[in-house]
């Protein structure tokens, strides 16, 4: 069966506590997962009490302050801090967004800080994405015609059909929604997952693109396809604002319709 | 421990150029079903079960007995092709996934001919 308890060497347990200051008046408690794969110990949950005065407005502002001030072994990725990047995609408060982008007022109580759910941790906060990569590599994306392009000027494409990428181009392949997917979950070896099927429907919708058949094609399976159960857990985490439960139904409309 | 490039694993066995037909029978039996359903229901509540003769002469209507069949039909093989997915969804090793897949689709090939058998005998009055 699918597993659906953690192995016992994952069970995470009660970390340290790291206390604010006594002069510390904006004080906020941020728990966050810390497992350091050359300790060989579980993972743990260390408590971080902030005071806000002292950092940005930001969840990604908390851990760069923790990382800075507090504890510098705190491991994460971040790039760009103004959700372009995708690099500090993590689960915060329970749902899948990017640190950078998720304001500490927006939520109440303790928060507790997560890597992606449902990957394997490399350190911390940092998953490993290795596999979701070469999912994305596997769908080609990138624009592939037959034609040979005007030598003069770039392939043309009508002011309609370019509407038809957006909402799809905006994606930074954070991981969010791929990782929010109880079917990724479960058959993420098979299933492309939410990400990687918006970033192919992008290409089988492209106009200028020539192999639309082919990619079809690629995308007809059980699994790479057909895992997707329209539980939308994608469209209602994705830090972009972006659908791509609608863009894996418009791939399923396409299939339909080449047989009829 | 397997020393294949993440591409290679991505790509896997490649395409298996199925799952559409399933995918779609499956929509189109769900609405088939309403209808059906509903005709089930109300042909159930409008019989008068203390007359076995009664019953029997609902099911001689050639009508009843066209629904009927397509109800059953339509039903277990939307239910075949539904639990086909659950099972696909959470059953691991492979051989348990292959094997309850086959299992179902067995049982309701069986289900259909019993549950055909018995209308079309009731129908022909053997």
């Amino acid at each position: 069966m699918a597993e659906f308890t953690l192995p016992k060497n994952s069970k995470v347990l009660p970390g340290r506590t790291f206390a604010a200051s006594a002069d510390a008046r904006r004080k906020k408690t941020f728990r966050v997962y810390r497992w350091d794969p050359d300790s060989g110990g579980n993972p743990r949950m260390d408590r971080y009490e902030i005071d806000l005065d002292q950092c940005g407005p930001m969840v990604l502002d908390v851990l760069i302050y923790i990382k800075n001030e507090i504890d510098s072994t705190l491991s994460f990725r971040r790039s760009c801090r103004e959700g372009i990047c995708g690099s500090c995609a993590m689960n915060i408060g329970g749902t899948n967004t990017l640190a950078c982008t998720g304001a500490i007022v927006d939520y109440p109580g303790d928060i507790a800080v997560y890597p992606l759910p449902h990957l394997a941790v490399v350190k911390d906060l940092i998953p490993d994405l290795k596999h979701f990569y070469a999912q994305y590599a596997s769908i080609q994306p990138w624009l592939q015609a037959h034609s040979p392009a005007p030598p003069d000027r770039e392939r043309l494409q009508s002011k309609p059909d370019r509407a038809k990428l957006d909402g799809l181009y905006e994606c930074i392949l954070c991981a969010c929604c791929s990782t929010s997917c109880p079917s990724y979950w479960w058959n993420g070896d098979r299933y492309l997952g939410p990400a990687i099927l918006l970033q192919a429907y992008r290409w089988i919708v492209d106009s200028r693109d020539e192999n639309t058949g082919e990619r079809l094609d690629n995308l007809e399976d059980p699994f790479r396809l057909y895992r997707c159960h329209t539980i939308m857990n994608c469209t209602k985490t994705c830090p972009k604002g972006l659908n791509p439960a609608k863009a894996i139904a418009e791939i399923k409309k396409l299939l339909v319709s080449r047989t009829m | 421990m397997s020393l294949a490039s993440p591409l290679a694993r991505a790509r896997g066995l490649g395409s298996a150029g199925r799952g559409t037909q399933d995918w779609w029978q499956q929509r189109v039996t769900a609405i088939a079903l309403l209808p059906l359903s509903l005709w089930f229901i109300g042909s159930l509540l409008a019989l008068d079960y203390a007359d076995p003769a009664a019953v029997a002469g609902w099911l001689r209507s050639p009508l009843s007995a066209i629904l009927m069949l397509m109800f059953v039909l339509v039903l277990l093989h939307h239910a075949q092709l539904g639990v086909q997915v659950v099972i696909e969804d959470y059953v691991e090793p492979e051989w348990q996934k292959v094997a309850c897949v086959i299992l179902v689709k067995f049982l309701a090939v069986l289900v259909g001919l019993a549950s055909a058998l018995a209308i079309l005998k009731v129908f022909f009055g053997f």
